[in-house]
């Protein structure tokens, strides 16, 4: 899960990690008013889920409150990467001496967290690793023993010269790393982080993104959810304790289990359809949840035809097929359904499923082919 | 011969008394798996499926030396469980659970490799050994006694790769579903070296997903120690970057963990990569005869815009499909 800069920065001042004063605005005159009380020039700063905010022209600097207002009317409403924004952070415009980059990752590799540090900061840290990548400097945490401060001042070290702004920064790389195993952070980031005229080191924007596994554990963090910003068929779905991904094909795929629906979605690409989704109902049988994911892709106007593929393990065919037979009857989709139901319980959920004469599947390639040419057909 | 498990494996299962812990300690008993006890705190005295319950891993593993555990308990216990099954001196921990926060699993991680152990999982569907042990939930049914290995980060789509190849009458030494999480105890690099060792496997079989670059390090591996022939499928083609697909672990980060440079990276070492699962068997044959893969040309369904293209598209479908017979049954659903 991600949560916006804004809220990022609360958590941040709130452990005292020093960042820019700053307030959320949803209009332009809120921008205006907000830009008025700081008395100074502020960065308007759009508050969607996307990188690249800057370069889509989603942040600001404005001289003056009117300009700040101008800037957001602009701001407010724009598409960044298919996400409309809505909030814009008002806030405090520094003086920049310097940026650099810190941030503490997940590495899969070697199962630490691992904290990476550059002077070159402010911009893609992907492009810097790419392009240049002496000029990260990285240390693997042991998850057990934590963090110490002589390796958060190494780091500090990489970046300043200064005494003062060593020590301002080993501060804020401990307070970060905290934040990180505390909060159960997949990502924490500060890019930039900065110097201002007056040789403070300041946050400028703020990163965290959570690890969905710990969320459990942070009920305050799961409040900051932002429905807003997120697919409402995405939110829909996980409220029906399904896992699902919206994309932009017209074939709406049905499977269990993770690893078999991207497969599954994999093949329709590979005959030559494109899918509507990624959508994993999960380990258990529970033929509401069949219906749900019925209900969902329905939605989806551009649906052509709905594919589902069961390979019961835990999950029972008969009770995915019962499930089928409800939500037909209940949704009445006029888009045909091309079922396949193999593995525990398929003898019982074809008996269920001529009952209804709904046609079905032998193999995975086979359905996958049908659904492809009814979908053809439909649209 | 085979890997981690076989017909010396003592298992005590965690969280026996559960709803998905009872249901699969009673289906591994029944495959053959010699399931000498189960723990839940608490529960100790009773019986599961005529299994003896214990309240601690100390004491079930003292009674019954076991020498290997699986775990079936909810998210915000399983790591505790670990570190129980590990300190009790169990040697294979075998974790189902789905849902642990990574941060638990880098503490779990440490441990159990500080104290020589190894761990399976967390959110696998575990192992099986054709006809002597299974451990997890895979369906018994599907496998079948023979020289392939087969290891995968998932589970369904394991369960289809392995159905695939018994089908077309080609077994399996060992079956094992390393999870989807970030943090595995085990992974693609431990199985292959396995395999390699392992004298009864002929073949290995790995699938991989999107996320990580846990295929990039295997087929390094590959290149440097494997002499089998090795096959490879990789899902996750059509997934969008930065979404997580299902599984913890499944996520494209920024250009990094895509499929398109897992399979680039399988192909260069000679690893030849799927198309589809039910490509593997005829990959898998051809590899084991010593020959190189010939790619087959996919004909391509796709509907067109203009109708005379539908049409044509219709006919070559449905003339090559049975679909519409469903009655014509293989007698495949009658072993399971």
């Amino acid at each position: 899960m991600k949560i916006h800069e804004y809220q990022a920065k609360v958590i941040f001042a709130k452990v005292g990690i020093p960042v820019p004063a700053g307030e959320i605005a949803t209009d332009s005159v809120q921008v205006r008013t907000i830009a008025q009380k700081y008395n100074k020039p502020v960065m308007v700063k759009a508050q969607v889920h996307v990188g690249g905010r800057g370069k889509a022209g989603g942040i600001k600097f404005a001289e003056t409150p009117e300009a700040a207002q101008v800037l957001a009317q602009k701001i407010l409403g724009m598409n960044i990467k298919g996400l409309v924004v809505k909030k814009v952070l008002v806030t405090s415009a520094e003086d920049i001496l310097s940026e650099a980059y810190v941030g503490i990752i997940l590495d899969r590799a070697t199962k630490t967290p691992v904290i990476l540090v550059s002077s070159a900061g402010g911009i893609d840290i992907e492009e810097v690793a790419a392009k240049t990548p002496h000029k990260i400097h990285k240390l693997s945490v042991d998850p057990v023993e934590g963090l110490k401060v002589f390796q958060a001042r190494n780091l500090a070290y990489k970046l300043y010269k200064e005494i003062s702004q060593v020590r301002e920064t080993t501060e804020i790389i401990m307070k970060l790393y905290k934040l990180f195993w505390e909060l159960d952070a997949s990502l924490v980031e500060i890019n930039p982080l900065i110097t201002s005229n007056a040789g403070k080191v300041i946050a400028l924007d703020a990163k965290i993104n959570l690890d969905d596994n710990g969320l459990f554990r942070h009920p305050e963090i799961e409040a900051m959810r932002d429905l807003d910003s997120e697919e409402p068929s995405e939110v829909e779905a996980r409220q029906g304790g399904l896992s699902f991904v919206k994309l932009s094909g017209n074939i709406g795929c049905i499977v269990n289990g993770a690893g078999l629906a991207m497969a599954t979605m994999d093949l329709v690409k590979r005959y030559g359809g494109d899918p509507a989704n990624f959508l994993d109902i999960g380990g258990s049988s529970n033929p509401q949840k069949v219906v749900t994911a019925i209900k969902i892709i329905l939605e989806d106007p551009k649906v052509r035809a709905i594919l589902i593929n069961i390979f019961g393990g835990i999950t029972r065919c008969d009770d995915v097929a019962n499930g089928i037979v409800t939500a037909i009857n209940e949704l009445k989709p006029s888009v045909p359904i091309v079922v396949r139901l193999t593995g525990t319980n398929e003898e019982k959920a074809h008996k269920i499923l001529r009952a209804v004469n709904l046609p079905f599947g032998e193999t995975l390639d086979e359905v996958v082919k049908k659904a492809i040419d009814l979908a053809g057909i439909a649209a | 011969m085979s890997i981690f498990i076989d017909k010396n494996t003592r298992l005590i299962v965690q969280g026996i008394t559960g709803r998905d812990g009872s249901f699969h300690a009673e289906q591994m008993k029944k495959y053959g798996t010699n399931v000498v006890g189960g723990v839940t705190p608490g529960k100790g005295g009773s019986k599961v499926a005529g299994i003896q319950v214990f309240n601690t891993m100390e004491e079930a593993v003292s009674k019954t030396i076991a020498n290997t555990s699986v775990i079936y308990v909810p998210p915000a216990f399983a790591a505790d469980s670990i570190y129980e099954a590990v300190d009790s001196g169990i040697k294979l921990v075998v974790c189902i659970t789905e849902g642990i926060p990574a941060n638990d699993m880098m503490k779990v991680y440490a441990f159990v490799k500080e104290r020589g152990a190894r761990l399976i999982g967390p959110n696998c569907p575990g192992l099986i050994t054709p006809g002597e042990s299974k451990v997890g939930i895979m369906p018994g049914s599907i496998v079948k006694k023979g020289g392939v290995g087969v290891v995968s980060r998932s589970g369904t789509l394991t369960y289809e790769s392995i159905w695939a190849l018994t089908l077309a009458g080609i077994g399996q030494s060992t079956c094992i579903g390393i999870g989807g999480d970030q943090i595995i105890g085990t992974n693609f690099v431990d199985c292959l070296d396995a395999f390699n060792k392992d004298s009864a496997t002929k073949a290995i079989v790995m699938i991989g997903e999107i996320g990580g670059s846990d295929e990039e390090e295997a087929a390094a591996f590959i290149k440097k120690h494997v002499r089998k022939p090795v096959i490879g499928f990789i899902a996750g083609q059509t997934a969008p970057a930065d979404k997580r697909m299902g599984h913890a672990g499944a996520i494209i980060s920024g250009s990094s963990g895509t499929a398109a440079d897992k399979i680039a990276a399988l192909e260069k070492v000679g690893v030849p990569v799927a198309g589809s699962p039910t490509e593997i068997p005829s990959f898998v044959k051809q590899m084991l005869r010593g020959g190189k893969i010939k790619k087959v040309a996919v004909s391509v369904t796709s509907h067109s815009k203009t109708k005379a293209n539908v049409t044509k598209t219709r006919k070559v479908t449905s003339s090559s499909s049975n679909f519409s017979s469903p009655v014509k049954k293989a007698a495949k659903g009658k072993s399971r």
